[in-house]
């Protein structure tokens, strides 16, 4: 019989970098740990649980009578059309920013440097993208709702901005990745920037912008429906008025909503993007 | 009898090609072009949209919305600075990192211990958790953590605490997907091997399986993470801890310095992690 003792070249040759990793990974767990106030007792004390249960207990069975029924086809309606106009005005913001940025489409780059003047212009558009998509559309929303209060017109605009900002960065990184000779040929040809563009790069690249365009549209049907939380209208502002109100049948059809347009979303997208491939 | 579609397959000899309907620009709309009913669709979608929502054009374009927007702007142009709150402001912002990052190791727990039974590793393995395991990821998935948040409020109580288990609830739902895809996807051979001599599941699993996903699982834990750091941001406007819930605090009393400087934070914060996460990626792709 042998055992794992009396053969000292089984023992693991790396034991002492995984007991000094294990180590760290606990030393740098614990302040995480206080950070977090992780304290999952907390959930088994009478006080927290019995609310929570009697709350999860009223899930079933889901409200279902015609008046509330109605006001949640309304109001999922309502979380799509904020996506869709949202992404319809950051189409309107992001195609003339990418076009503005994308920098095979200038004219002096063709024969060597670019201008420093149309090159700081592009880096100026650049960071305009950049700043857009930097602040989360939640954000966005909190600021609208001050400006010009509750409602849809903040979640549209804050879709608008931030999916501006989004696109429009990846419509010119779309656009650059293509080949450019066709493009390079004919502005040397005399060929403006917009001739070139719809001759040259859009034909390559339409594809893949549709579907990254598509992408992002199922992206800002979650994101609509989650700025409801911050009043700016639709399934997350419906679930915010439920939730306060501790309705716990409420609360479950409209999670139930959500998780099928969210689900029929990323079908659709699938769909349409494997038709557009 | 040639077909009247311009993109025939049948190649239309010269004779034809001469013929006018040759030389003619294709229809605008025609019946059985999709690309032409996919935009009507979106075209119809998006005046259904503007025409339903009732959107407050006039007052967000009116003067007094303007000079609103004028103050609230120049307000936010004069963020406080003094040691005491940027102190305040350094603590939440290292409290959302906190969050991101235990949130995302709780989902890489969570995930894979779902991941398992919702993946089938091969012919013989009857997988008979696979359909309800995928069920219970795809409803972890598809509730954000914003929603999660509100939900764990109730139970968990205001502050970071909620926010964690709320990204590790959503983002496990993610990686737990991801990580059977990958589980399925690895090289039956070296599993077989092991299991025709009689090896436990368990072992073939940590000695085949485990070692040829395990960078993969890395990779998508590491990219969730970034996301997470972003998500964790502004999950705190709901009240679940870190820099949001120091933001919808402070701009929910008009504190506007305080406000600018909570959201300078989070523009920094989210700047450092995009430009950590590019670096590292081209150190690894070099």
């Amino acid at each position: 019989m042998h055992t794992a003792a009396s053969l000292p070249t089984q023992r693991d040759p790396a034991w002492a970098g995984r007991v000094f990793w294990a180590l760290a990974g606990l030393a740098l767990l614990w302040p995480m740990l206080v950070l977090t106030e992780f304290k999952p007792w907390v959930l088994l004390e009478p006080g927290a649980l019995k609310p929570a249960l009697n709350f999860v207990g009223a899930f079933f069975p889901p409200r279902t009578d015609a008046e509330f029924l109605w006001l949640l086809a309304r109001e999922t309606w309502r979380t799509v059309a904020m996506a869709t106009a949202g992404l319809t005005l950051a189409l309107l913001l992001a195609v003339p920013l990418a076009l503005l940025s994308v920098r095979v489409l200038s004219l002096s780059a063709l024969t060597g440097a670019m201008a420093p003047v149309p090159a700081g212009l592009r880096q100026l558009v650049r960071w305009t993208l950049m700043l857009l998509r930097s602040v989360p559309e939640l954000v966005w929303a909190l600021v609208f709702v001050r400006v010009v209060g509750l409602g849809p017109t903040s979640g549209v605009l804050a879709i608008a901005l931030t999916y501006g900002g989004m696109l429009g960065k990846v419509y010119a990184d779309i656009l650059e990745s293509g080949d450019t000779h066709a493009s390079a040929s004919l502005m040397r040809n005399g060929a403006g920037r917009l001739q070139a563009f719809f001759y040259a790069l859009l034909p390559q690249t339409a594809a893949e912008l549709t579907s990254y365009t598509v992408y992002r549209w199922e992206c800002a049907i979650r994101s609509s429906a989650v700025l409801g939380f911050v009043g700016a209208g639709g399934l997350g502002q419906l679930m915010d008025s439920s939730m306060k109100m501790f309705n716990g049948a409420e609360v479950a059809s409209i999670l139930l909503v959500f998780m099928a347009l969210v689900w029929l979303a990323d079908r659709m997208s699938a769909a349409l993007r494997k038709v557009l491939a | 009898m040639q077909s009247p579609l311009p993109h025939s397959s049948n190649v239309p000899t010269a004779a034809q090609a001469a013929n006018d309907t040759y030389k003619l620009p294709p229809k605008l709309f025609d019946a059985r072009c999709n690309a032409c009913w996919l935009v009507l669709g979106v075209v119809l979608l998006v005046i259904a949209s503007f025409a339903t929502l009732s959107l407050q054009w006039a007052q967000f374009w009116s003067w007094d919305a303007l000079q609103r927007m004028a103050r609230f702007v120049a307000e936010l142009l004069h963020p406080r600075f003094d040691l005491a709150f940027v102190t305040k402001v350094a603590m939440a912002s290292l409290e959302t990192l906190a969050m991101s990052a235990l949130g995302t190791l709780l989902a890489v727990v969570l995930g894979l211990a779902l991941a398992l039974p919702a993946s089938k590793t091969h012919a013989q393995d009857p997988a008979r958790w696979r359909g309800p395991a995928r069920l219970l990821l795809n409803a972890l998935r598809s509730t954000p953590e914003l929603v999660w948040a509100a939900l764990l409020l109730i139970a968990a109580g205001l502050g970071p605490f909620a926010g964690t288990l709320a990204l590790g609830l959503h983002t496990s739902g993610v990686l737990g997907r991801l990580f059977a895809e990958s589980i399925e996807n690895a090289t039956p051979g070296p599993a077989f091997a092991l299991r025709v001599r009689g090896v436990s599941a368990a072992r073939v699993f940590a000695y085949a399986t485990l070692p040829q996903v395990l960078p993969q699982l890395l990779s998508y834990s590491l990219y969730r993470w970034e996301n997470n750091i972003r998500a964790a941001a502004v999950l705190g406007v709901v009240g679940a801890g870190g820099l949001g819930q120091m933001l919808a605090f402070h701009m929910g009393l008009f504190q506007m310095a305080e406000t600018s400087t909570v959201l300078l934070a989070m523009l920094v914060l989210v700047a450092l992690v995009d430009a950590l996460s590019y670096a590292v990626r081209k150190v690894l792709s070099r």
